[in-house]
């Protein structure tokens, strides 16, 4: 049978490999047609319209659209067409590659009907985005990207053992809610956690996010994380360790954004942080729960890139990133300014912006729930990444002191980016009944009430009051040049660590076998095969010329008269025959003893 | 757009009183938060959504824990040097 349809992911991945034949201007207008394509086909197929192939006796369903799926797989085409149109400069073919490959995975897991398949495109992931890493071509870029796939080798595997534990136990491959009630599924659960930045399992992120290139990041924002969530909303809602982990992502990140530096490292720790609202309301699991962590998905994917967009403009203007080095930047690059003080907003759940029509959704879950302490720790969260997202990014970037840096705004197709994804944060936060209508379940929810608008704002203007007032005071903590320790300390120190280790034991124990087997065993063995024959046979000799009464300097001649027979070969036969006979004669007194 | 070009490159924020003016309008907004909270009607899940100015003391009291928190505690506890893990 051949569908009339192609499934989500085959235009972008496949078109990625057509994308070498092209050169130029073709080239480029090519990689921003190729997301339209796709999306053009997504929205042609029906609901419950599935790609179904037989695989070993197995069925695999390469493609299965149902609302959930639907959702992340707009904004994932969204997102391609925005990040594509900023990085339309770069010439670099390998990294248009690797991006066009991992937003059709990151479709392609989405739409994934079956546990292996949803591997397969959850492997392709990690492949290809390690390479948006790398095209940054630094010794810190190639080295973050490789603790990335370590670590992301680590999660896959851990997923995999627990798909096949899983597939081996229930004979089904069906990807659907699962729960968390075996080995297999913990092992699941734990492989989704890693891609999700759970708290401890979450350095990857804040330490390669800032090393990739400056439209690489634009990509990795969008992907990985959501994606997990994607997972997560469908195999795990209302696992209610889930609310506890997502509160804690919520809250730790915030911490670290205020004290961090490099200003892409912040916006790294407050992707985490928003993660957590997402993570919380599929641990939630209502029905406004589940609504809310799906839209704000979609929301953080547009704001987080707008941000990233922003902060990265800046980076190829004046290729810095650091807090310290930049300031005054809104003299210059005033749009880029605007651009992101509009993803600035958004994260923040202003009013009138994106963040406000979604985020609030797992706050009133939480509260509906009466999830008392969960709902302090997003409130705080939520104040917090006003803080460190909303006011340091924008402030320290583009006010601040005049850093004295006079540049030129952001090439056109930069601006043209940001200003699509800034209206969209805007028009979805005016308007959210779009976004509502494509949620998973039907959301009856209504964001704008004078009470919650005003409570919002007053949370967001008391913030920035604080900040204000510990700014004019000298209490802000003053942005340093340093970096701050987070657990992948664990495994970059403490890979070091065994490296010495082992360098140490191992190298000991090398030179142990050094001298044993080399030095006595192999020399022993040596000496043995040179003359051991020879010394074996005097052994019965000398005692059967001993017997006969043989001594001194006769029985010496004797001997040295045979050693030197059996080593130069020169034996008599009949020499031979009596030995042999004398040793018969032996072992059999010795079997009788 | 907020930038003021004249002969010596004079920004938005470059004049003092532009400064003033910002500031003078954030603190008015400040107290009208306050002020019409009064005025509303408050559809609170939680009890202490009842308070007056609830939200804002605790915007207010979590910032300043935040930032008080980062510095004081995190920031001495995990920075290094910035070759700390090439060295």
């Amino acid at each position: 049978m051949i569908p009339k349809q192609l499934p989500p992911a085959f235009i972008m991945v496949v078109g990625a490999f057509l994308l070498p034949l092209l050169k130029g201007r073709w080239q480029k207008a090519f990689l921003l047609l190729l997301p339209v394509a796709s999306f053009l086909n997504l929205i042609s197929l029906p609901e419950g319209q599935s790609f179904v192939f037989d695989f070993l006796g197995y069925q695999v369903v390469l493609a299965r659209v149902d609302r959930l799926s639907l959702v992340f797989g707009y904004i994932f085409h969204i997102i391609s067409f925005i990040a594509f149109l900023y990085a339309i400069h770069v010439d670099n073919p390998l990294e248009h590659m690797a991006a066009l490959v991992y937003g059709g995975c990151a479709i392609g897991a989405v739409f994934s009907g079956d546990l292996l398949s949803f591997f397969l495109f959850w492997e392709m992931l990690t492949v290809s985005s390690i390479f948006l890493i790398w095209s940054r071509e630094t010794p810190s870029a190639l080295a973050a990207g490789y603790r990335y796939l370590l670590v992301h080798a680590a999660g896959g595997l851990c997923l995999l053992a627990g798909i096949l534990m899983h597939i081996s136990e229930s004979g089904s491959m069906n990807l659907g809610y699962l729960g968390l009630h075996n080995t297999a599924t913990f092992l699941i659960f734990i492989g989704i956690g890693v891609n999700c930045a759970w708290p401890i399992l979450h350095p990857w992120l804040t330490d390669s996010y800032p090393e990739a290139t400056i439209t690489g990041t634009i990509f990795l924002s969008a992907f990985t994380t959501k994606t997990a969530v994607y997972a997560l909303a469908r195999t795990f809602p209302g696992e209610s360790s889930l609310i506890w982990i997502g509160a804690a992502m919520t809250a730790f990140p915030i911490f670290y954004a205020v004290i961090e530096n490099d200003l892409r490292r912040v916006l790294s720790y407050s992707l985490i942080n928003q993660v957590g609202f997402m993570v919380c309301g599929i641990g939630i699991g209502t029905q406004l729960a589940i609504n809310g962590a799906v839209s704000h998905a979609f929301n953080d994917i547009l704001f987080k890139a707008l941000l990233f967009m922003s902060i990265g403009a800046v980076m190829y203007r004046t290729g810095k990133v650091n807090a310290t080095d930049l300031g005054g930047l809104y003299k210059t690059m005033p749009l880029t300014c605007i651009f992101c003080m509009v993803g600035a907003a958004s994260i923040s759940a202003f009013p009138l912006f994106s963040g406000f029509v979604s985020k609030s959704m797992v706050m009133e879950a939480a509260a509906r729930g009466d999830m008392r302490l969960v709902w302090f720790m997003l409130l705080f969260a939520s104040a917090g990444v006003f803080h460190h997202a909303g006011i340091k990014i924008p402030f320290f970037a583009f006010f601040s002191h005049d850093s004295g840096i006079r540049t030129k705004e952001a090439p056109l197709n930069m601006l043209l980016a940001m200003g699509i994804a800034s209206a969209l944060c805007i028009f979805i936060g005016s308007y959210p009944a779009p976004l509502y209508s494509i949620l998973p379940y039907e959301a009856n929810y209504v964001p704008y009430t004078p009470y919650h608008v005003l409570a919002q704002t007053q949370l967001l203007f008391y913030s920035s009051l604080a900040f204000t007032l510990l700014i004019l005071s000298g209490i802000y903590p003053a942005e340093i040049r340093a970096i701050n320790l987070d657990f992948d300390w664990f495994y970059r120190k403490g890979g070091r660590l065994l490296l010495t280790f082992s360098g140490k034991v191992l190298n000991g124990v090398n030179e142990l076998s050094e001298r044993v087997i080399v030095g006595k065993i192999v020399r022993g063995i040596a000496r043995f095969t040179a003359d051991g024959v020879a010394r074996v046979v005097l052994i019965p000799m000398v005692s059967f010329w001993a017997l006969r009464g043989q001594k001194g300097p006769r029985l010496e001649m004797k001997k040295r008269n045979l050693y030197n027979a059996i080593m130069k070969g020169g034996l008599p036969v009949g020499l031979g025959i009596g030995f042999a006979t004398v040793l018969i004669i032996l072992l059999f007194f010795l079997r009788q003893g | 757009m907020k930038e003021e070009r004249t002969e010596e490159k004079q920004y938005l924020f470059d004049k003092p009183e532009n400064v003033k003016r910002l500031f003078r309008f954030y603190y008015a907004s400040l107290v009208v938060l306050l002020i019409i909270e009064f005025f509303i009607h408050k559809h609170a899940t939680f009890p202490w959504e009842e308070w007056p100015g609830f939200y804002a003391v605790f915007g207010f009291v979590a910032c300043v824990a935040l930032v008080l928190a980062a510095k004081y505690i995190l920031r001495p506890l995990v920075k290094r040097e910035e070759n700390y893990y090439d060295s």
